[in-house]
């Protein structure tokens, strides 16, 4: 089941990659083409694959991205249309929303509800709560053996 | 039989990176050679990428990359691969984030931790992968990685309190996936905004949940550094669930349904 969510996610990966690449709107970076010519890019942003947009903006290159918001033809999908819009300021992609999203998306609400934290009840803090392994901020050797961790590993030991 | 039929779980931690590395197993392998086998293969590839990545060893690629003793094309090929997703992470966090720092005396120097711990983590858990019929579940220094095959049965992870690090704040079941925590309770504070080069304010500890470790863990590091927007940072990025819980102890659970969560936005 997690497994259409991703495909999903998977399908407008082009999408996120622009989005993981270009969301520095606050622009204290130089252009970061050129700062490290050391360091290789996983992936050009020029590469559209994207919906085709009504405002059929060009698709030449990131410099030529034109300022506004563009949404995207809806794109059928085994699970239903998928739809997004992109907004582009100072040829940066600065958003990428879904307008519309496959109609099974209760399901898949449900799995993503699944991973959510749950806080714990401070009266059943007491009685220890039933746990595998934790999270927390980063623990070193030298005080792993004060940590929660510690103890677990100890209390779980055959 | 399936993993989910074997009870026992069976326990292991070491030391690696000046970390504590804890390991269950669970399942046909659990407490066989074959379980051990991959221990040692975890353990092993740890060790490796601390000889690569280590800030502490003048001897590291990294070491030696940042006094100019090496060149990008000349280390091994795992440092470009953290270098590209440290860059990804400054993109993405606005700057916030960043593999560089500025020394006292204003030199720049490279520091890729922020992403190491969790892609090393990952990297080193494909032996634990490779274990068939068997659940594991890895905590390397606070960041755990999971994988659960009954899907009735998910590993309990707790998330720490930051202010009492003794309790524990939530829980959030794994069943294939990670859960990554930033914050300042064990070693004070280390984890600057790298667009001013201080400590990010009205943050405590910021924990993210995804299906990657090496992304959980940037983004927890890359969302604290960013202080009192963790969360909203945190709502835009695709495929994240989490907590942050601010210096006054207030917490909010980011439950994945930011703008790109199947929201319908007219």
């Amino acid at each position: 089941m997690r497994r259409i969510l991703l495909w999903f996610l998977t399908t407008v990966s082009t999408v996120v990659l622009l989005f993981g690449y270009k969301t520095s709107t606050s622009s204290a970076l130089p252009d970061e083409t050129a700062t490290d010519p050391t360091t290789p890019r996983a992936a050009a942003p020029t590469t559209t694959s994207t919906p085709p947009t009504t405002g059929s903006p060009s698709t030449a290159g990131a410099a030529a991205l034109r300022a506004g918001q563009f949404t995207g033809d809806a794109a059928d999908t085994r699970w239903g249309p998928v739809q997004t819009r992109i907004t582009v300021a100072n040829g940066r992609i600065t958003a990428v929303d879904v307008v519309e999203a496959p109609s099974g998306n209760a399901k898949d609400r449900a799995i993503n509800a699944d991973a959510v934290p749950t806080l714990v009840d401070e009266t059943l803090q007491a009685q220890g709560a039933d746990i595998d392994m934790v999270s927390g901020a980063t623990v070193t050797s030298t005080g792993y053996l004060e940590s929660l961790q510690s103890a677990l590993d100890q209390a779980h030991a055959a | 039989m399936t993993a989910a039929t074997g009870s026992r779980v069976v326990r292991h931690v070491e030391h690696v990176m000046g970390l504590p590395v804890s390991l269950a197993l669970r399942g046909r392998h659990a407490g066989d050679a074959a379980g051990r086998a991959a221990w040692r293969a975890v353990m092993a590839s740890l060790h490796d990428a601390d000889r690569v990545f280590s800030t502490y060893r003048p001897d590291s690629a990294v070491s030696r990359l940042d006094r100019g003793e090496l060149t990008l094309d000349a280390a091994p090929p795992e440092v470009g691969e953290v270098l590209a997703l440290a860059e990804r992470a400054e993109r993405a966090s606005g700057g916030a984030f960043s593999a560089w720092r500025r020394d006292p005396d204003g030199r720049r120097r490279l520091d890729p931790s922020g992403v190491v711990k969790g892609w090393a983590v990952e990297r080193a858990a494909a032996a634990l992968r490779a274990l068939d019929d068997t659940d594991f579940c890895v905590a390397a220094g606070g960041d755990v990685l999971g994988r659960a095959e009954d899907p009735d049965r998910p590993w309990r992870i707790g998330i720490e309190d930051p202010h009492d690090p003794c309790r524990i704040l939530a829980t959030v079941p794994l069943r294939d996936g990670a859960v990554a925590t930033s914050g300042t309770a064990h070693r004070g504070a280390h984890v600057v905004d790298a667009r001013t080069g201080r400590p990010p304010a009205d943050v405590a500890a910021v924990t993210v949940v995804h299906r990657s470790l090496t992304w959980a863990d940037i983004d927890a590091t890359a969302a604290f550094a960013q202080g009192a927007d963790a969360a909203a940072w945190l709502r835009r990025r695709v495929g994240r669930t989490g907590l942050v819980v601010a210096d006054d102890g207030s917490v909010t659970v980011l439950d994945g349904s930011g703008p790109i969560s199947w929201a319908q936005i007219s």
